[in-house]
């Protein structure tokens, strides 16, 4: 717990660190323009999509791994942000700033409710509340059949980006997609060593002592759902976008087990576990896919591995080798 | 809707409680006992109902087909815990569902490599193929008859069990307390892999049977287990008694959600919304059950730690 601790509060200083994102910015920035010469736009259309799970997982590990909330409902915040698209765009809006920003006042609204009725429970009743609000939301979705119910809902006209710009243009969609998961990425690095995010951590390893020093731990820790959920929820937005369809399988309750999953397999509380986890998760799953339609047991068997050979994640797996040097 | 359609869909969601009874009663006392949570517990279930079909399409005798599924299935699960599920005891809960949900991925495709990707057809036995008429108005298939039967056989067989005999007694005890059994002698581990072997065999009985009048299908397992967690939840975690009562709630209450809504909706309100809403709150009504119990009581029903 300790060695967990030390990791979240102290940003790593070393050069490596220092300056990975940004190589990491560039390469994927130059990515759409590399990608269209040599003929890879199934690819760059992948990373846009890993980029956007990125988002979500991102910000259940800023709950989960700093705040201690085992949330197994995060897909149904996904799937808010979708439907308000999908809401919006069936009244007639066309602006993809219009449309993504109501999806983040959705879901973020949504989450709010949901976590100022979860977070009165602990442990596995978190777990199993955040899960049935999360089957409460994929049920109406299932039922609303203006919006396609079960079937889903295509997007055949791509949202406007403003300047005669749509969504439709891969390359431009992809910078943006890029842009916000930098932002989201450098925002919740920050807020993890903010004065918000230690005290959230102080909350997931002793939540009595965090209440006796006088902090408002339940306030903080609904500030911090209400923000994930609303992380999720543009995730889910920038998804609709990206598939130009949105149907309830996004809120299925696998889903969340499937980002809950991504997020521990890269490091629960490590600012590079979602982004590692998402990754190689997805990544994996690509690669299994293409040679043979049994991809599921060789990722299965993986997350056993993670379990018991390397219960902090990659993240720490890389941790450890840099203390070993 | 009269009164004949209320007494059958009452009789039916009773059977689908007993049902999720049987799933549910292993699921509580694995978690009771170890604090230990397995998503996979679906995937047995799906092992229960996929053996029974087959073997009961190629020997022709379903008793004897429920049979072999129950064996092979506490077979797997004996395998199972010896190798994963023992080890998971002292981690916290988010490894014991990143572990199992690996399993899950593992048992999807293992039943698709055996079986293949489409669903296969669970025949009912010929005998219980027909009606049974209850009542002058009410015929009542006979296989679903013989379900409730069952399931309240096996409901008293568990009680009398984890009442009335020695090694119930050790359950309950490492249910209650597990600490404490250890410190008096009583060998918590091996206590758990009998309860862990029962909630299997329970497990596979359920899938066994449920198959006839259910899709047997990948997935089938995942799409059960929910049901049976929440049954769990509002029963209050490690009660045996708590799970009975809640299957039997939550049966009726999804039952009586999907028969009774979407008419008493359309009565009311305009047929266009009635049409959206009924489906919906049908399907949310177990949740809504869950959540209502959670805020009255947040252990549960029947809390069976003290």
């Amino acid at each position: 717990m300790s060695d967990k601790l030390h990791s979240a509060a102290i940003p790593s200083s070393g050069g490596v660190a220092r300056w990975l994102p940004w190589a990491l910015l560039v390469v994927l920035a130059l990515l759409p323009i590399v990608g269209a010469e040599l003929g890879l736009d199934y690819y760059v259309g992948f990373v846009r999509r890993m980029l956007i799970v990125m988002i979500a997982a991102t910000s259940l590990n800023f709950i989960l791994g700093y705040g201690g909330m085992a949330a197994l409902g995060h897909a149904g915040f996904i799937g808010v942000g979708a439907y308000t698209v999908v809401a919006l765009v069936d009244a007639g809006v066309s602006s993809a700033w219009t449309a993504w920003g109501a999806a983040v006042l959705v879901s973020g609204a949504i989450a709010a409710l949901i976590g100022a009725v979860s977070l009165r429970t602990r442990g596995v009743y978190f777990l199993m509340i955040t899960l049935a609000f999360a089957q409460m939301l994929y049920y109406l979705a299932v039922s609303l059949s203006a919006y396609g119910g079960d079937d889903g809902y295509g997007l055949y006209s791509p949202l406007e980006l403003g300047f005669g710009r749509t969504t439709g243009n891969a390359a431009l969609f992809f910078w943006i997609v890029l842009a916000i998961a930098a932002l989201v990425f450098a925002f919740a690095s920050r807020a993890a060593v903010s004065r918000f995010g230690l005290a959230l951590t102080g909350i997931r390893d002793n939540e009595t002592r965090m209440e006796a020093l006088g902090y408002p731990v339940y306030r903080l820790k609904l500030a911090a759902f209400t923000g994930a959920g609303a992380l999720a929820g543009l995730a889910g937005a920038l998804l609709a976008s990206h598939n130009n369809f949105v149907s309830p399988s996004t809120m299925h309750w696998t889903e969340s087990a499937t980002l809950l999953v991504m997020v521990v397999l890269g490091g629960l509380g490590r600012r590079w576990g979602a982004v590692l986890g998402v990754a190689v998760w997805l990544a994996l799953s690509e690669v299994l896919k293409l040679y043979t339609e049994y991809w599921h047991w060789p990722l299965g068997l993986m997350l056993i591995a993670v379990v018991f050979a390397a219960p902090r994640g990659l993240a720490g797996v890389f941790d450890r080798r840099r203390a070993v040097q | 809707m009269d009164s004949i359609f209320v007494f059958e869909q009452l009789l039916n969601g009773l059977g689908f409680g007993l049902m999720l009874f049987l799933l549910a009663a292993g699921l509580t006392l694995v978690f009771g006992i170890m604090d230990t949570m397995n998503l996979a517990h679906g995937s047995l279930y799906m092992a229960g109902a996929y053996i029974a079909a087959r073997v009961h399409e190629a020997g022709g005798s379903f008793v004897g087909a429920v049979l072999v599924a129950v064996v092979a299935t506490v077979l797997v699960a004996f395998v199972l815990e010896l190798l994963i599920v023992r080890r998971l005891y002292a981690r916290d809960h988010l490894a014991q569902v990143i572990a199992t949900f690996g399993v899950i991925l593992i048992a999807d495709d293992a039943v698709k490599a055996i079986w293949g990707p489409s669903p296969v057809m669970a025949t009912t036995p010929a005998a219980l193929a027909g009606p049974v008429q209850l009542l002058p108005e009410l015929p009542y298939p006979a296989y679903r008859l013989v379900l409730l039967a069952v399931g309240l056989l096996v409901a008293i067989g568990l009680y009398v069990l984890v009442n009335h005999t020695r090694v119930g007694m050790l359950v309950r005890a490492g249910a209650s307390n597990r600490k404490m059994a250890e410190f008096m002698g009583v060998r918590v581990g091996r206590v758990f892999s009998f309860v862990f072997a029962l909630g299997a065999a329970l497990a596979a009985l359920a899938g066994a049977l449920m198959g006839p009048i259910s899709a047997v299908q990948i997935g089938m397992g995942e799409a059960i287990l929910i049901p049976a967690l929440v049954v769990i939840v509002i029963g209050g975690i490690g009660s045996v008694r708590g799970a009975f009562v809640a299957a039997l709630l939550v049966g009726l209450v999804d039952t009586a959600g999907r028969a009774f809504l979407p008419p008493l909706l359309r009565s009311v309100l305009p047929p266009a919304l009635a049409a959206d809403l009924g489906p919906a709150l049908a399907g949310i009504a177990m949740y809504v059950l869950m959540a209502a119990v959670l805020i009255l009581k947040p252990a549960g029903l029947f809390p069976a730690r003290a």
